[in-house]
């Protein structure tokens, strides 16, 4: 059964190769994959504890494409939250580091391999599956919110076929890992690669490390992908001037970058003769939505772009009707085989069909200019994305408030989350919960003590009469 | 303020560490310490210094000795 990849298409090509060098050909990958889900022996659903390893990614290929469901999930995940997961979802396996055997000691070891452990919970199926049910991963990466997506075998196979066409991707392609593989933009560009019988570098390191570099120089990396903090990290480091002569392409998504930085990287990459891709996307549509095509990368400076192959975008105002005029801010809303089937908050959700039937309101607002390029200029919703994660804030205050009993609200702009609350005495222990509930680096947020928090009759919030406090802060 | 007390101060104030916490303290030791944190360090750093690090410097700083070390060089000339 191959419900994505035809692995062995690509024989003795190798597939993976690790940052200590050693690899995996698409054959080995194949053959690894069937080991470990004949080990599983069933359709039903499994915990992957992510890492960039090829253990990681065997337990990936293995359980999709032999119909196994896969709940991805980051390898440093608090076990607090990782055990409410558990709970919730009753997963009959769990693909774990080896390292993490102390974690769960009442676990049975059923199969390893590559560092890699395949550790029986006890539960036997316990939620029914849905036929399209192909894997399951969160929105936030972060905020250890049991809300998952639920992406179907189409979904992947589609939304991976469309980057393969937009990116021009081939088997000469030696993609670096930058990102975690339980990150939807991470995973596209695992799932886009392994289609085309692609090279894949994996690494945990990071482009902070000498160890990244090297391995990136040593194997030839040929792309890499970045969220707006990676860029901002790379010009920090004067990336510019590292030579770095196997580099073909970079992909940029994950939130807004700077338009001054966007153009910077346009304009590096042209002088040098590499590709930049601006791109848009969410969890909900599998990964891809939008592309700026590299040629147009200063010209359309802080656009994200034109819909994928085989996606279409439209804009609604607030009556739902299409917003046919340039420069006209609306929700931006999107069609196309991608969309997921929906969300599962529950083991009961996971024999859900499809709820959305391939049209997602995005909630984010963009406005299109005369050519069709799109831009987006704020967000319906309330959350922020931070280094890259979806963090939501209305979530985030109700956990604070039932944790403390105290009036908060959070807001902020990208990468700079403020918890404003009227209790000094709880603020610092405030700010230490959101940090060790997001598991994000904490120079994102900051506390801001104010007398009382605007509401207006209805006791809503007003947000926008906060932005004063934290511009004040900011500047 | 000594070198090693702003030396130490850019470590403390980036990772929100106390002093006892420097010996030894390793790149990705403690969760403050990513790629994020790094970040914050050497612009910490290149402040209380009043340096511009260079790239392989940036990426060679795994630990607060090492710091110490790249600081010692000629081109940063700061002495502990």
């Amino acid at each position: 059964m191959n419900n994505i990849w035809e692995l062995n298409k690509y024989g003795s090509s190798l597939a993976l190769i690790g940052e200590s060098g050693e690899h995996i050909t698409y054959n080995e990958l194949e053959s690894e994959g069937e080991a470990l889900a004949q080990a599983v022996g069933r359709r039903c659903l499994a915990f992957i504890l992510c890492k960039n390893e090829i253990g990681s990614v065997i337990g990936y290929t293995g359980f999709l494409n032999n119909g196994i469901v896969p709940a991805m999930l980051n390898s440093h995940l608090d076990k607090d939250l990782l055990n409410n997961l558990i709970e919730k979802y009753k997963p009959d396996y769990i693909w774990a580091p080896a390292e993490e055997h102390a974690e769960f000691p009442d676990m049975e070891i059923k199969y390893a391999s590559h560092e890699y452990i395949l550790l029986e919970t006890g539960y036997k199926a316990e939620y029914a599956l849905n036929e399209k049910l192909a894997l399951l991963l969160t929105t936030s990466g972060s905020t250890g919110s049991p809300k998952f997506v639920r992406q179907s075998y189409v979904n992947i196979l589609n939304n991976a076929e469309s980057i393969v066409e937009y990116l021009q991707l081939s088997s000469s392609e030696r993609p670096i890992t930058t990102l975690p593989m339980n990150y939807t933009y991470g995973l596209s560009i695992i799932n886009s690669h392994l289609l085309v019988g692609a090279t894949l570098l994996l690494t945990e390191k990071t482009l902070m490390q000498k160890e990244f570099w090297t391995f990136f120089k040593e194997e030839n990396a040929t792309s890499f992908g970045g969220v707006p903090y990676t860029y901002e990290m790379l010009d920090k480091l004067r990336f510019y001037r590292m030579k770095l002569p196997s580099l073909r392409s970079m992909t940029q998504a994950g939130g807004k970058l700077l338009p001054e930085l966007q153009e910077k990287f346009a304009v590096f990459a042209k002088e040098k003769g590499i590709k930049f891709f601006v791109m848009y996307g969410q969890c909900e549509a599998t990964a891809r939505m939008g592309y700026l095509p590299p040629d147009k990368a200063t010209e359309k400076k802080g656009s994200m772009g034109i819909p994928i192959p085989g996606g279409k975008f439209r804009i609604i105002d607030d009556k739902d009707t299409e917003i046919r005029s340039p420069y006209i801010a609306g929700e931006l809303v999107y069609e196309g085989p991608n969309v997921t089937l929906g969300y599962a908050e529950c083991g009961e959700d996971l024999i859900k069909g499809d709820e959305n039937s391939g049209i997602l309101f995005t909630g984010d607002m963009a406005q299109f200019d005369e050519d069709g390029f799109y831009y987006i200029v704020g967000r319906k919703k309330r959350f922020l994305k931070i280094y890259g994660n979806r963090v939501n804030l209305d979530e985030m205050d109700q956990m604070i408030k039932a944790e403390f009993s105290v009036d908060v609200a959070t807001t902020g702009t990208d990468d700079h989350l403020y918890i404003i609350t009227t209790s000094s005495e709880y603020s610092d222990a405030i700010r230490d919960f959101v940090i060790a509930k997001t598991k994000l680096n904490p120079a994102a947020f900051k506390t801001i003590v104010i007398d009382s928090i605007p509401h207006n009759e209805s006791g809503k919030v007003l947000y926008n009469e906060l932005k004063k406090y934290y511009q004040e802060t900011m500047s | 303020m000594t070198n090693i007390e702003k030396y130490n101060n850019a470590f403390m104030e980036s990772f929100e560490i106390s002093a006892e916490d420097l010996p030894g303290l390793k790149y990705q030791d403690i969760d403050t310490w990513d790629s994020v944190g790094h970040m914050t360090l050497i612009a910490a750093l290149e402040e209380a210094f009043d340096i511009m690090m260079d790239t392989d410097d940036i990426i060679d700083l795994s630990s607060y000795e090492k710091g110490q070390e790249i600081l010692s060089k000629e081109e940063y000339g700061v002495e502990f």
